[in-house]
């Protein structure tokens, strides 16, 4: 319980691919409009989507959700999403970059793309959540951000629409939270707020 | 002082490494974007067989073999025919009209990777009548991507990928008429490269293009800093005419950039513009 004591936050990356959506709606739905950290998403979503996705969590959720713009400098209280058929990636100043690079886990966005960024800009200070998906995308990543001390939270596989994204997490790594989607919004507040 | 951690060591390694790799080569990458080049570095890195990049650096400035290796790597830029085929769409619709009141067409295709966009635009061009009055300048940093580019060969497991984005991007014809398939490659026809000059060219080093009636740059600045951005935006102001088209990718914008002011949006969401005239 002593784990993240101490620890102060700087940002959240999430991944997530089949069943996105409806998780996306859970998760995101859970958190405040004041929510303290920025929120970087990557959602496995076909090459022509426009930022139909961003526009519907907006609605639906408190927090803001918007398509992620390059250059764009991160904020608290606000959920970016990576456009259709680019990799989203962060700079060491915390800004949005893009890329066209080849899809990586057959995704682009990739999930690790974007995971392995984030953390070697945020170490220990970066919280990452694998949710429902198939495939693999993201295992690389989460395990880059857990040997940088970063904090790794897995959807419970048994609770994911799709699990072998989680699985495959799970089977690289030790996660430091498995837990149901509904039970996250309230994991990361008190995360967040020190409380565990 | 406290040591460093491995991170900010390797930081301060890519940037020795650009600087040195500039002084020797002339290729200048100091003001790439650090995110997808640290990650297109790490990766020639774990294949090249050295454990940091310190330790392929002295070999890297003195072997030029292994230095175009390197090149390949952190410039390779893919592409596909028609990638974002409402992008196509939209130049097929706004932008040819302008076009065709030309007596003949200048475009440069700047970063033209593989040559993918520019064979597209042949053929979008070709469907709306100008055979004959264009020339499209294809160019890239990447000579080994440029000669392929040349070849127009692509896999023919792609095509089926450019033949749903041709339609998509309003193609008028068959898009099995632009090319042959051979074994399990398909070779675009050759009076589409009669059109095109392809050519080494950095943007970041090198000067610019005369009157040219389009540019497109797409997704190609992305990788760039924003000194490198507009040192490139400028280079393209120089090289067009007025009242000249500028296309950038679907999420790059000319917003608060040095020239913006000269410039107006003909179709927003596509990033098309075009150099004003000037004020009276």
């Amino acid at each position: 319980m002593q784990r993240n004591s101490g620890k102060t936050f700087k940002a959240i990356v999430i991944g997530v691919s089949t069943g996105g959506v409806t998780a996306l709606k859970k998760l995101l739905g859970g958190l405040p409009t004041d929510f303290p950290l920025p929120i970087l998403v990557v959602s496995h979503i076909s090459p022509d989507s426009d930022d139909g996705l961003a526009v519907l969590l907006d609605t639906l959720c408190s927090i803001h959700v918007k398509e992620a713009n390059e250059g764009e400098l991160i904020m608290p209280g606000t959920v970016y999403l990576a456009p259709a058929n680019y990799h989203l990636l962060l700079e060491r100043d915390s800004t949005i970059a893009f890329s066209i690079d080849s899809p990586v886990n057959f995704a682009r966005p990739s999930v690790d793309v974007l995971f392995e960024s984030a953390a070697d800009v945020y170490n220990k200070t970066l919280i990452g959540i694998l949710l429902t998906g198939a495939g693999n995308d993201g295992s690389k990543g989460m395990l880059k951000i857990k040997n940088r001390g970063g904090t790794v939270i897995v959807q419970d596989p048994v609770d994911a629409e799709m699990d072998s994204m989680p699985k495959s997490a799970l089977q690289l790594l030790k996660a430091d939270y498995v837990v149901c989607l509904k039970n996250i919004p309230e994991l990361l507040h008190n995360i967040v707020e020190g409380k565990l | 002082m406290t040591q460093m951690t491995g991170d900010e060591i390797s930081d301060i390694e890519i940037k020795l490494l650009m600087e040195g790799l500039f002084q020797v080569y002339g290729h200048d990458f100091r003001d790439y974007s650090e995110a997808s080049l640290r990650r297109r570095l790490n990766q020639w890195l774990s294949t090249s067989g050295f454990a940091t990049i310190s330790l392929a650096q002295s070999q890297l400035l003195r072997d030029r073999a292994l230095f175009e290796t390197l090149l390949r790597g952190i410039t390779v830029n893919v592409s596909e025919m028609f990638r974002d085929p409402s992008f196509f769409k939209a130049i097929r619709e706004h932008i040819v009209p302008y076009l065709k009141t030309y007596p003949f067409v200048k475009i440069w295709h700047a970063g033209c990777a593989s040559g993918e966009e520019a064979y597209s635009m042949a053929i979008l061009l070709i469907e709306e009548g100008l055979q004959g009055r264009f020339r499209i300048y294809a160019t890239d940093i990447n000579e080994e991507v440029i000669q392929k580019a040349q070849g127009g060969i692509y896999p023919l497991q792609e095509l089926q990928h450019f033949t749903r984005n041709y339609q998509n991007a309003g193609g008028t014809g068959s898009f099995s008429d632009y090319y042959t398939a051979r074994y399990d490659h398909a070779i675009l026809s050759a009076n589409l490269r009669e059109n095109i000059v392809f050519a080494a060219h950095s943007l970041a080093v090198d000067a610019d293009f005369g009157e040219m009636n389009m540019i497109l740059c797409r997704n190609v600045m992305i990788y760039f800093k924003q000194p490198l951005k507009e040192r490139v935006l400028a280079l393209f102001d120089s090289s067009l005419i007025t009242g000249g088209f500028l296309c950038l990718g679907t999420k790059e914008t000319l917003d608060n950039r040095n020239i913006s002011s000269q410039y107006e949006t003909i179709v927003p969401r596509m990033q098309i513009y075009r150099k004003r005239y000037a004020k009276k």
